[in-house]
C-alpha cells in the first residue's frame, strides 16, 4: 500500500468529516482529497516526473498537508525542510537530492531567492499564497497516481556527526509500516482529535499528519507552543484527545502556575519522544492529567519509532522507554555483536518493515547504519544509541555513541554549528557542547577562542549563527576562552571542553 | 516614545532581533510569525516583564494578544501597571 491511500481511503469513508483545522480553516477529508488531486495535476503539468523530489519548505499550515499528498499522488517524493532553514543549507539539501520543485510560503521567499540561483535542478516553485488559489479552484480529473509501494515516499534530512545532513530514504512500505504500528499501540480511531504543535518538517510532527489522515481522525495544526495557554484553549474548544509532546513542552506545562488537576477530561493520551522525560516530570504530568495515558517513546528518523512503554508499565518503570513497537524487534548487542544480558550496556539494533532503505546517495553512511544481522539475507539498523534492558526485557536509554546533542527534542550536530562559527572572521577555535537546561533538555553552548585583536561579542556571534542555522541550532550562550583543550594529537576535544563544563 | 516602549523595544532588539536588521521590525509585527521568538523566548520575555516592571503574570496573561508584538506588550504592561497602582 502507498501512503496517499491514507487520504483516498479516509475520503471515501468520511468525505464530510473534518480532517484538518489549521490557520482558522477547517478542511474535510473530501476537500483535502480534491485539493491534493488538483495540486498533483498541476505538479505533473509543470513537469514533475515519477520519483522526482519535491521540497516542502513550509510551517504548520494546511497548504503543506495538501502539498505532501499532492506530491505523492503525482508519483513524487517529498522532503520536508524546517521553515527556519537558511539559504546555504536549503541549497545544500536541494542540490543533495537534486530536487525538481519546491513548495514554499511567502515567509520563506527571501531565503529561497538566495538559494535558487545555486540550484540548477529546480524546474519550478510554487508559493502557497500566490500559486495555490488558481490551481485549487480548477475542476479536474483525479490524479493519475503512478507508482508502487516500494517507491520512495519521502526523504527526511537528519543531522549527522559530519556536519552535513543526510537524507533518510523512506519507501511507502516503510511509512505505512511505521504509521500502522504506532496507531495500533496508541489505539487511534476516527474519533480522535489530535492537536499537533510540532513542526511537520520534523518526523514526529509529520507522522501526526500521516497517522491522523490514515485513521480518519481530526488534526488540529498549530504553529508553536510558545503560548501554552493559547494551546490549552484550543484543546478545550476542539476537545482534543491526543497531544504529542517533547520534553521542552512538558517542562513548560509543568512551569505553568494556574493549571489545575483534571482540566482536560477529553484528553485520552499524551506522548513523549525525541528525548527522555525525567521520571519526576512524568509523575507530575500524570498528576495533572489523571485520566490521560502517557506514552514514553523512543525513536530515530532512520526507522521513525523504535520503542514505546505501555502506559500500564509507567508507574513501575518510569525511566524505561519500553519495548519494540508492534511488529518490530529492538535488542541490545555487546561489542562482539552478541545479544547483551540484562543490565549490560550495548548498542540498540532494530529490525522491521519500518527501517529506512539507507541515506540518499551516501553509501558510506548507509553501510555504517545498516549492517548484516543475525540472518544473511537482511540488514539491521544500528541506532548509534547505547541501551540496556532490565530483567523483564524493558529498554533503557543510556547515551549516544556520537556527539550529537538533543536540544528542544531536535538533533544538533556540533560539527555543523562549529562549521558556521569558523566561517566568522575573528574566531580562531570553536567547540560546541550541550549544557543541561531545565526547558530545552540540553542548551547549545559555543566555547570559542578569538584571534588576537578580535573584538567579537557574544551578540555578534549569536547573530552570525542565527543567519546561517535553523533556530534550534543557534547557540544560547557563548563562552570565551584563551585556548580550547586539545587531545594529544592537537585536535580540539569537545569531550574535554564538556568535562571542564561539568567540573565547573 | 514612552519609557515602557523604549525598554521593551530594547529588550526585544537585544535578545531576539538576531535575524533581521533592527529597524525592519515595526511595533505591530507579530514576533511569532516573523520567527523572532520561540517558546524559550517567551519565557525570557515573561521573566523580563516580571522583573523589570514588577508585574505578576498569570498563565492567562501569557497569550498572543498580550505579547505577540511590541505594541501588544507595551499596551499590556501599561494597563497592568495602571491596575496595580490603582489597587
Amino acid at each position: 500500500m502507498r501512503a496517499e491511500r491514507f487520504l483516498t481511503d479516509s475520503a471515501s469513508r468520511y468525505p464530510k468529516k473534518v480532517a484538518l483545522v489549521a490557520s482558522g480553516r477547517r478542511v474535510t477529508f473530501g476537500e483535502l482529497d480534491a485539493m491534493s488531486d488538483r495540486l498533483a495535476t498541476a505538479l505533473t503539468q509543470r513537469g514533475l516526473q515519477r520519483g522526482e523530489r519535491v521540497i516542502v519548505f513550509m510551517d504548520n499550515c494546511w497548504e503543506a498537508v495538501v502539498g505532501i499528498f499532492a506530491v505523492l499522488k503525482a508519483g513524487g517524493v517529498f522532503s520536508p525542510i524546517n521553515p527556519s532553514t537558511k539559504a546555504d543549507k536549503l541549497a545544500y539539501v536541494i542540490n543533495n537530492c537534486r530536487a525538481s520543485a519546491i513548495l514554499a510560503q511567502e515567509r520563506g521567499l527571501g531565503i529561497l531567492e538566495h538559494a535558487q540561483p545555486h540550484c540548477p535542478s529546480l524546474k519550478f516553485r510554487m508559493i502557497a499564497e500566490r500559486d495555490y488559489a488558481q490551481v485549487l479552484e480548477r475542476e479536474g480529473a483525479p490524479a493519475t497516481m503512478p507508482g508502487i509501494d516500494i517507491d520512495l515516499c519521502m526523504l527526511v534530512y537528519t543531522s549527522g556527526s559530519t556536519g552535513f545532513p543526510k537524507g533518510v530514504m523512506m519507501t511507502h512500505q516503510n511509512v505505512v509500516a511505521a504509521a500502522t504500528s504506532i496507531t495500533t499501540y496508541l489505539e487511534n480511531t476516527a474519533d480522535d482529535v489530535i492537536l499537533n504543535v510540532l513542526p511537520i518538517s520534523f518526523d514526529y510532527g509529520l507522522y501526526q499528519v500521516l497517522m491522523a489522515v490514515k485513521v480518519g481522525a481530526t488534526l488540529i495544526l498549530e504553529k508553536s507552543f510558545a503560548f501554552p495557554q493559547a494551546i490549552f484553549n484550543r484543546m478545550r474548544e476542539e476537545r482534543a484527545t491526543g497531544l504529542p509532546l517533547v520534553p521542552t513542552m512538558a517542562a513548560m506545562i509543568l512551569g505553568m502556575k494556574d493549571l489545575k488537576v483534571g482540566e482536560f477530561p477529553h484528553l485520552r493520551y499524551l506522548t513523549n519522544t525525541a528525548a527522555a522525560l525525567p521520571p519526576a516530570h512524568i509523575l507530575r504530568l500524570q498528576e495533572l492529567f489523571p485520566t490521560s495515558r502517557i506514552y514514553s517513546m523512543y525513536g530515530l528518523t532512520e526507522c521513525k519509532r523504535c520503542t514505546y512503554l505501555p502506559p500500564s508499565e509507567l508507574a513501575k518503570r518510569p525511566s524505561s522507554v519500553g519495548i519494540a513497537i508492534p511488529g518490530t524487534e529492538a535488542y541490545v548487542v555487546d561489542d562482539n555483536g552478541a545479544r547483551a544480558k540484562p543490565g549490560e550496556v550495548g548498542e540498540l539494533m532494530i529490525r522491521g518493515a519500518h527501517v529506512m532503505k539507507g541515506y540518499w546517495e551516501n553509501r558510506e553512511a548507509t553501510d555504517r547504519a545498516l549492517k548484516p544481522g543475525p540472518f544473511p539475507w537482511e540488514k539491521v539498523l544500528h541506532t548509534g544509541d547505547l541501551f540496556r534492558t532490565d530483567e523483564d526485557g524493558f529498554l533503557y536509554f543510556v547515551g549516544r555513541k556520537d556527539d550529537i546533542i538533543k536540544s528542544r527534542g531536535e538533533k544538533v550536530s556540533p560539527k555543523e554549528v562549529e562549521n558556521v562559527l569558523y566561517a566568522l572572521p575573528g574566531i580562531r577555535e570553536a567547540a560546541v557542547v550541550g549544557t543541561p537546561d531545565p526547558i530545552l533538555g540540553m542548551a547549545i553552548k559555543a566555547v570559542v577562542a578569538l584571534e588576537s585583536g578580535s573584538d567579537l561579542t557574544e551578540q555578534n556571534i549569536i547573530r552570525h549563527c542565527a543567519k546561517h542555522l535553523e533556530d534550534f541550532m543557534v547557540p544560547k550562550m557563548i563562552e570565551f576562552r584563551d585556548e580550547l583543550p586539545k587531545t594529544e594529537s592537537g585536535k580540539i576535544s569537545r569531550r574535554l571542553v564538556g568535562a571542564l563544563e561539568a567540573a565547573e | 516614545m514612552s519609557e515602557v516602549r523604549a525598554k521593551v523595544r530594547k529588550f526585544i532588539e537585544d535578545n531576539f532581533l538576531f535575524r533581521e536588521d533592527g529597524s525592519a521590525i515595526s511595533d505591530d509585527t507579530s514576533l511569532l510569525d516573523a520567527g523572532l521568538i520561540d517558546s524559550t523566548g517567551i519565557l525570557e520575555l515573561v521573566a523580563f516583564l516580571e522583573s523589570d516592571f514588577g508585574l505578576q503574570m498569570a498563565d492567562a496573561d501569557i497569550v498572543p494578544a498580550n505579547l505577540d508584538s511590541i505594541k501588544a506588550i507595551v499596551d499590556y504592561v501599561e494597563t497592568k501597571i495602571a491596575k496595580q497602582q490603582a489597587a
